[in-house]
């Protein structure tokens, strides 16, 4: 096949591009630790109100320095709210949902997942600086969407 | 070109200019209430709320303009570049019969508040079954309009060995193939979980599985999108600037390439999702990097014979080439246009793809900011683009008000700068996507600016559509028919077929390899997903 010589040079530029851009997704979630959620445990939203962990949301502190969020998003909140913690602190939020999917992405951060009935979501992230920071629900959820958020409060 | 022909692509056409019309006459009031300018109430009571709109505008636009236009662009390069006529007409009516029902259930449905779930509909939000029937009688009308085409094709294969199919009917022939797989995941998605949920058949649902299905149709759906504009750059704007297309065979190798990398690779629209096991996420990411190569291919061939074009009309230094090309002609410069916008969507997109990177704008504004710059004017103002020609071949008219068709061109790119710079921008703040943000629980002082940013683009995209609406109108309308026959800007090549080597014309091991690559890419998770089926939900009305 007749290939014009700039365009032999331009493919092997793509190419390289491509193979740059693979080592740095590798590299961010494998290196870096940037973790994406994965393979997770089921619920029953049926049963949040009865069966533990979810019959009890809220903050623990599970050991120094380190919390659990048990959080249920519900159409159009989050409970808690409200998650205070001090400045420092490893929290793994773990969440789900009672009703449809909803979405959580907290300010400036990547702390940024899907909320999907039946499926636990979890992740963990460390909170350094003190301050208040909001969360949305950022999935449609019905008419009440814009109204479902929560904030962090990071304390000194 | 034959009467039944033309009757049947002027319908598919005109039905999609009058789905966009509406989709996106809803497009301002969304970027205004952005920037909290809230004209909602003058819709009442058509429609009750920013989410009933938001549907329309998505369901309208994304899914109802862009598929049966499409139909009607690949009839329209089928007949055209074979020069025969559509073989199993019957069956393609019949396909057209089923997308306007599709269109009348999901618009009625959707207009009488009976299905605000959005264009994505995810599961456990419940509307009512008709909207869901409407769509689908939408996908499946599209199937049997793509059969006839293919059996179409089929029978100018048989007729004439050894001839390459000519590239218009080639690369709208690939995207009807990779459309028919693609549409495998959501036409399961509504027949076995859906539909029979909807109807109360099923008492609950897997939200998770109706996800992936429904992304491993979203993600090709955007190349579905593409690939008729990538026909129109390679085979027509050529022509349109005065020169040729600069290689036949590279043009053929992306179409096969788009095939092969565009189908496994939707988990990308669910870096986010709990449930997905990560290494299936990393092998779509790695598998969505690979449909860069036919993308930069195609901006090298497309940019090189639109060079040479400029080159051979006097145009000299690195740049003086691009003043050179017919940029009084609205088709060109709404095609130039778009591919330039599509520069900035691409790499945008490449962002997006990295899971990393991706966690900070997932589901922010970010993302509508982005499509966009891709198929809201890479794909829409090309196909503005096409209509500028086409319109006037299927009603043997001349185009009227010229001017106006151009300065629609022109207000669509500017406004698009304004609305995409501000969405994306939001997003980058941490705003997320679907929030109408005047009457929102949450502001920031930060997002002002670019809200308002929005609110202007939104503003200038209004003129550029009402412009645009009115040279069509004009032309449809007038009375005068064109004294000549209206050119169909088919170009040749430099690199012509003749010089293509033959395989890059065999069909069946391209679509085997894309096949397998789909099962590789979907089987496994999929059986899995399905053995241990996690239907835990009812419907939930939530509007
Ligand atoms: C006049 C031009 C347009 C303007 C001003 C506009 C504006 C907007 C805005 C502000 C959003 C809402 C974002 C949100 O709430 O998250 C949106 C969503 C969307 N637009 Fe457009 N748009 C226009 C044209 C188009 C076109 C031509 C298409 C496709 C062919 C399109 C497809 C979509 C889709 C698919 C969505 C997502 C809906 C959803 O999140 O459910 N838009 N548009
Ligand atoms: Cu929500
Ligand atoms: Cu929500």
């Amino acid at each position: 096949m007749e290939v014009n010589p700039y365009e032999k040079v331009w493919m092997g530029i793509t190419i390289t591009a491509i193979i740059l851009m693979l080592i740095a997704t590798v590299m961010a979630g494998f290196g870096l630790g940037v973790q994406l959620p994965g393979a997770s445990q089921t619920v029953d939203p049926k049963k949040l109100s009865s069966e533990p962990p979810f019959n009890q949301p809220g903050v623990y502190e599970v050991a120094p320095g380190k919390y659990q969020v048990i959080m249920i998003a519900y159409t159009w909140a989050f409970n808690p709210n409200e998650v205070r913690i001090p400045a420092g602190s490893e929290v793994t939020f773990k969440i789900t949902s009672r009703d449809v999917t909803h979405g959580m992405l907290l300010e400036g951060t990547n702390l940024n997942i899907m909320i999907i009935p039946g499926q636990i979501s979890e992740i963990t992230r460390r909170f350094d600086q003190p301050g208040t920071y909001l969360f949305v629900c950022h999935e449609y959820c019905g008419v009440g969407h814009q109204a479902m958020a929560g904030k962090v409060i990071v304390e000194p | 070109m034959i009467n039944r022909e033309r009757t049947f692509i002027t319908f598919q056409v005109g039905l999609a200019l009058a789905a966009l019309l509406v989709g996106t006459l809803l497009g301002p009031f969304q970027a205004l209430e952005h920037s909290k300018i809230d004209l909602y109430p003058l819709l009442k009571p058509l429609i009750s709320n920013y989410y009933q709109g938001l549907t329309i505008h998505g369901v309208l636009n994304a899914l109802v303009f862009t598929t049966l236009f499409i139909m009607g662009f690949h009839t329209f390069c089928t007949i055209n570049g074979l020069n025969r006529r559509l073989k199993w007409f019957g069956l393609a009516a019949t396909g057209l019969g089923f997308m306007v029902l599709g269109f009348i259930l999901a618009g009625t449905t959707m207009f009488l508040n009976q299905a605000t779930v959005l264009y994505t509909f995810y599961p456990p939000m419940k509307a009512t079954p008709w909207f869901y029937i409407g769509l689908t009688s939408l996908i499946v009308g599209s199937w049997m309009i793509g059969w006839s085409q293919l059996a179409t094709l089929a029978e100018w294969k048989k007729e004439n060995p050894g001839v390459k199919t000519p590239l218009i009917t080639m690369g709208c022939m690939v995207n009807t193939i990779l459309w028919q797989l693609a549409t495998l995941g959501i036409g399961i998605q509504m027949l076995v979980l859906v539909i029979p949920w909807a109807l109360n058949l099923t008492p609950a649902t897997d939200a998770l599985l109706n996800r992936v299905l429904f992304w491993f149709t979203g993600h090709p759906l955007v190349y579905f999108w593409l690939l008729p504009a990538y026909v129109s750059w390679y085979s027509l704007l050529p022509r349109q600037v005065e020169g040729k297309l600069f290689s036949d065979p590279l043009a053929r190798l992306s179409f096969w390439g788009f095939l092969i990398f565009s189908t496994p690779v939707g988990f990308h629209h669910q870096f986010a999702d709990p449930g997905v096991p990560v290494v299936w996420k990393y092998i779509h990411a790695l598998l969505t990097f690979l449909v860069v190569i036919p993308s930069f291919m195609t901006a090298f061939t497309v940019i090189a014979s639109l060079e040479r074009a400029g080159r051979k009309k006097g145009g000299t230094g690195l740049f003086g080439w691009i003043s050179r090309l017919n940029w009084k002609n609205p088709s060109v410069s709404a095609q130039l246009l778009s591919g330039l916008i599509f520069f900035f969507g691409g790499i945008g997109g490449i962002i997006n793809a990295s899971g990393s990177l991706n966690l900070v704008i997932h589901n922010t504004t970010w993302v509508p900011g982005h499509f966009h710059l891709t198929v809201a004017t890479a794909t829409t103002l090309t196909f503005m683009g096409i209509t500028f020609w086409l319109v006037p071949h299927l009603s043997r008219k001349n185009l009227k008000l010229p001017k106006i068709a151009l300065a629609s061109t022109w207000t669509w790119f500017i406004g698009m700068i304004f609305f995409s710079l501000g969405m994306h921008w939001l997003g980058l703040l941490g705003a997320p996507r679907r929030v109408p943000f005047s009457t929102a629980s949450y502001d920031h002082p930060s997002w002002h600016l670019p809200q308002a940013l929005t609110g202007i683009g939104g503003a200038i995209l209004l003129v550029a559509a009402t412009l645009y609406f009115i040279s069509i109108f004009a032309t449809i309308l007038s009375k005068e028919k064109a004294a000549a026959p209206i050119e169909i800007p088919i170009a040749e090549a430099e690199i012509e077929p003749s010089h293509t080597p033959a395989w890059l014309d065999y069909w069946k091991p391209w679509i085997i390899l894309a096949i397998i690559l789909v099962i590789i890419g979907y089987g496994p998770i999929l059986i899995q997903m399905f053995g241990n089926i996690n239907a835990v939900s009812p419907g939930f009305k939530v509007w």
